[in-house]
């Protein structure tokens, strides 16, 4: 679906001065906009402005609040962020999220480009392998978190399956140790990820040019120079959304973490966001929870726009 | 060398990549479901089975008594039922509320159309940390807090703006000659869209609905936010509280699991087609 496109054409139209004669005129409907039609966009607009945009800018108000829900929210200025400073777990989590990022972010689009490149060519075979490698993406995190849990038992598959190669873990347990904890849940997200990043590096593929590629090859341009010169450059728009929509899901990453530590064991797997939901719904700190979100909001506005910049892009 | 033979050569040469090719590939496949096997190997063996020999042993003994178990005293059946209405409700209301505003902003002269569009498109990629504490609280004050009614209305606020989106690029892929002509017949605002625009919108709409009801059955954060009482927990929400209930018993955590990852399932191979072309929205150019 090329919706950019679109878009474009929607501005050239309204732009340049219609020449056309008679009814073909324009590509609206009409010249003014009935009220009816009014009520049409406005219903909808109206439900995102009050459950959506209302609420995003009341955290802003409550992130410069002490209140725990219960009579009056009390202002505390700034006192909320400057907490956040000497905050040991709010550093843990920052630090995790910045791993995370790096970590889900890398090791998915590694894994997802070079599946792409693999499965791109039509060959007997590939529909399976690539309905095989995005089925766990249709999971919920919840689900695939529960999956891992089960593989990662001290008794169960994992370090059975290391043991059978000759790797002696001693029934590790892998969630409950704060080194191993976190790694093993990005193990299981890009399980689930990865296929998606194929899916869109796959679209992007098929928009490349493969005469160029031949073209490289004939002049004895390597794989990897082909790859690196001819190809990449071709999916640097693939690629600016795949960046985008990363970092934007790596923080808001809540679900997996949730259903297999719950940021345990001793907070070492706290991410951004189970820390602010933790604050703002267990301990039911809401200034701070919200000034949390407030942070999580303003490291993901850049990447946002980034990713609007891109989605409504000019031609 | 003659001609045949070049030829046989370069086909031999061909089939040898190719089997490295399958040789690879079917060894990452197999890594790929090895989770999705061992999962199943475990809800299907007996509670006595795996304390005895262990979670990772192969299977002892083959019974569906876990699933029972999980589907009647883990409340799973519930959960599933509390998942599919709110799944079913959401993207019926998250699609109709989309297309009709991408049919106004699509249509019509709207002044600062384009501003509202990318306005609505932003509110859905905030991250929903920054909405969880005023919507519970939102709730509260209406009265509809622990209700699965707020947990639709939330998740609907929160994905119209991109449904919006993506239908108004559609809508004005479609041919304005159409609508003039209804327009010279005598129909109305209403009436073009009822009639001519929804239909033409069919495999559009067909392809987010996949798209939609994966993301909404899936979710867990809004149903932690805006409910409480576990009988009306979505099947999500409610997998955790089973982890939890059966600690030790990882065959009925497992076959609860399962049971979760199959209606996804089931949507992704029946709407392959529509659900990755619905991934790939505002990707292609």
């Amino acid at each position: 679906m090329s919706l950019t496109h679109d878009l474009s054409r929607n501005r050239r139209a309204t732009l340049e001065p219609d020449t056309r004669p008679g009814p073909r005129r324009g590509r609206r409907l009409s010249r003014r906009v009935p009220p009816v039609v009014w009520l049409l966009l406005l219903i909808p607009f109206l439900v995102e402005v009050g459950w959506v945009f209302y609420p995003a800018f009341n955290s802003f108000q409550l992130s410069f609040t002490k209140w725990n829900g219960v009579g009056a929210a009390q202002p505390v200025g700034l006192r909320n962020y400057t907490d956040m400073l000497s905050d040991p777990i709010f550093a843990t989590a920052l630090r995790n999220n910045v791993f995370w990022v790096l970590g889900f972010g890398g090791l998915s689009v590694v894994t997802g480009l070079a599946l792409a490149l693999a499965l791109n060519k039509p060959r007997r075979g590939v529909g399976i392998y690539r309905s095989a490698i995005y089925l766990p993406m249709v999971f919920s995190l919840a689900v695939t978190g529960l999956f891992w849990r089960v593989m990662y038992q001290p008794d169960g598959p994992v370090n059975v399956v290391l043991a059978g190669i000759g790797i002696n873990t001693k029934e590790h347990q892998w969630l409950a140790d704060p080194n191993t904890a976190l790694g093993a849940i990005l193990v299981a997200a890009i399980w689930r990820q990865a296929g998606y990043i194929m899916v869109l590096y796959l679209a992007g593929l098929k928009g490349c040019d493969p005469a160029l590629e031949e073209a490289a090859a004939v002049d004895g341009a390597s794989r990897w120079q082909r790859l690196r010169y001819i190809v990449m450059p071709q999916l640097r728009n693939v690629n600016t959304v795949i960046f985008a929509v990363t970092v934007i899901d790596s923080l808001r990453t809540f679900d997996i973490v949730w259903a297999m530590t719950r940021g345990g064991p001793y907070n070492t797997t706290q991410l951004l966001s189970t820390y602010m939901y933790q604050v703002g719904f267990t301990l039911v700190n809401l200034g701070y929870g919200s000034a949390l979100a407030v942070v999580i909001f303003l490291l993901a506005i850049a990447f946002i726009i980034t990713y609007l910049a891109r989605a409504t892009r000019e031609d | 060398m003659t001609a045949p033979t070049v030829v046989a050569v370069a086909r031999q040469r061909h089939h040898g990549k190719d089997v490295g090719f399958h040789l690879v590939m079917s060894v990452v496949t197999l890594l790929w479901v090895t989770p999705l096997v061992f999962v199943a190997a475990v809800a299907l063996r007996s509670f006595d089975d795996i304390s005895f020999n262990g979670l990772g042993s192969l299977p002892h003994s083959f019974t569906f008594e876990a699933f029972g178990t999980a589907w009647s005293q883990g409340s799973i059946a519930g959960a599933l039922g509390n998942s599919i209405v709110v799944t079913h409700a959401t993207v019926v209301s998250v699609l109709f509320g989309g297309a009709l505003a991408a049919f106004a902003l699509s249509r019509y002269p709207i002044p600062y159309g384009r501003v509202i569009l990318l306005v609505m498109l932003a509110g859905n990629l905030l991250p929903p940390q920054i909405l969880l504490i005023p919507v519970s609280q939102i709730c509260e004050l209406l009265g509809i807090y622990d209700t699965l009614f707020a947990l639709v209305v939330v998740q609907v606020g929160f994905g119209l703006g991109f449904f919006t989106f993506v239908l108004y690029g559609f809508m004005r892929s479609l041919p304005v000659e159409m609508f003039e002509a209804a327009k010279i017949d005598g129909a109305g605002d209403l009436r073009i869209y009822a009639t001519i625009v929804l239909p033409l919108c069919r495999p559009a709409l067909a392809a987010l609905a996949a798209l939609e009801s994966t993301w909404v059955f899936n979710d867990l954060l809004w149903a932690l936010t805006v409910l409480r009482t576990d009988t009306k927990f979505p099947i999500t929400a409610a997998l955790l509280n089973l982890q939890g209930g059966y600690t030790s018993q990882w065959n009925v955590v497992a076959a609860g699991a399962l049971i979760a990852a199959i209606p996804t399932t089931i949507v992704f191979f029946a709407f392959q087609k529509h659900f990755v072309s619905g991934l790939l929205v505002g990707v292609s150019k």
